[in-house]
């Protein structure tokens, strides 16, 4: 897994009223990157920019071993380099009046590599109506129909922006299971930015973190699960936490929470058997990356 | 073969991988040879994170239990029991100083913590 699928390094994008700060990062080849943040903190725009759709002020990206922006990039398009890239958006690009059949002919038409019976497959186990038109699809239809389209070609790097968040619970986990079928193959990737933390949680090998324009995390799920902690105590234990673990706290009336990373070192340093004052014993809780998103960006 | 993974235990799903599989390789389930799933694989039918998967297999292999070939995936080598006789001992040893420290802390006599633990045997009598 030493390759990565998408290199993004100093990558400046400027807007009225928004900036993405030279923000840099690396999505491995073969993993699952949950990318997320708040509304408006830049994933979309960090997305459009990998794909080529919004041009970067500064910055070099490089998907796939193609340099898209930077000093030395190919501005060629390249069909054959495209079509290993899936992209699936929130909402669904297709003409109302298609059905199923219209719109796997349409395809056939754009992907050389488009396979007609993995397409067949998936409006199948999605169960998908073939008789009905695009417009009287639900949104849950739309979706999955977007979906079935991007992995029914060869791919490499399947790129999802909140692709799952109007879905109910039921088809989102089909969902993920499907996207778990397709990292089976090592050479495989899918960057997916989506504000329900759960789904992430689920299904990410790394955790990327952005909050207005800058990147602040980039974790495996792995560390941020066994590694971070919340510790619950009373204030003056949470004065004594060393600084460079802490990430965020609350304090309460009652008590702080304190984020912190690298939980292990908390326990040997004998954090937890020295008592003070009121004789409170700090304990520490598992975190789940949802709690480790509100402390980073809400906390700090 | 049957690997169950529990979210609310406080074992790093790895480690509960590898004990399983240890445990298996110990108790004759899985034979010198035999293939085990690729990690690809496991991981997606775990529903767990690739990489929970690769460290599973590397500590594996560290403790000499499987060994993986490039492109051909991951074998059961010959159990090694004196590396697992180690492990379980230590495990015994770090159950037993923490008994004995509660005995300290509260004042409760060797001679009482040694009668208990004949009684744990069975053979207290």
């Amino acid at each position: 897994m030493s390759k990565n699928a998408i290199e993004v390094k100093n990558l400046t994008k400027k807007y009225d009223g928004f900036l993405l700060d030279n923000i840099s990062f690396d999505i491995p080849e073969g993993s699952i990157v949950g990318f997320i943040g708040e509304n408006g903190a830049g994933k979309s725009t960090t997305i459009k920019a990998i794909l080529g759709l919004v041009p970067a002020d500064q910055g070099e990206i490089t998907v796939l071993e193609q340099k898209i922006a930077g000093e030395t990039a190919d501005k060629k398009s390249n069909e054959k380099w495209r079509e290993q890239i899936s992209v699936v958006f929130d909402e669904c690009n297709f003409s109302n009046e298609l059905k199923i059949r219209n719109i796997n002919s349409f395809m056939k038409n754009i992907y050389r590599t488009w396979n007609e019976n993995v397409f067949m497959e998936y409006t199948q186990k999605f169960s998908l109506p073939v008789d009905k038109k695009v417009k009287d699809f639900s949104k849950g239809m739309k979706m999955k129909l977007s979906i079935a389209v991007a992995l029914s070609h060869d791919s490499r790097l399947l790129i999802l922006d909140e692709a799952t968040s109007g879905l109910d619970p039921v088809v989102r986990n089909e969902i993920l299971d499907i996207f778990r079928e397709y990292v089976v193959d090592e050479h495989r990737t899918i960057f997916l930015s989506s504000h329900i933390t759960s789904d992430i949680e689920k299904i990410a090998d790394y955790i990327l973190l952005i909050h207005q324009g800058k990147i602040l995390l980039m974790e495996s799920k792995d560390t941020l699960i066994y590694e971070y902690g919340m510790v619950k105590c009373s204030k003056e234990q949470a004065e004594s936490i060393p600084e460079k673990i802490v990430i965020g706290r609350e304090d309460t009336e009652f008590g702080s929470s304190v984020l912190v990373k690298d939980k292990e070192s908390l326990k040997d340093s004998g954090f937890f058997d020295r008592q003070t004052g009121e004789g409170i014993k700090p304990v520490i809780d598992r975190v789940d990356i949802e709690e480790i998103l509100l402390y980073i960006v809400k906390h700090r | 073969m049957n690997i169950i993974i529990s979210n609310s235990s406080d074992k790093p799903i790895y480690e509960q991988i590898t004990d399983q599989i240890k445990n298996m390789v110990m108790s004759g389930q899985l034979k010198e040879g035999m293939p085990l799933p690729s990690m690809r694989t496991l991981a997606k039918d775990l529903r767990i994170s690739v990489i929970t998967t690769k460290r599973a297999y590397e500590e594996l292999e560290r403790d000499g239990f499987i060994a993986t070939m490039v492109g051909k995936g991951s074998f059961v080598k010959a159990a090694d029991t004196r590396l697992v006789r180690e492990e379980k001992l230590k495990r015994i040893e770090g159950l037993l100083a923490e008994a004995v420290n509660v005995a300290n802390g509260s004042g409760i006599e060797r001679a009482e913590v040694m009668e208990m633990l004949d009684l744990v045997y069975g053979n207290g009598e």
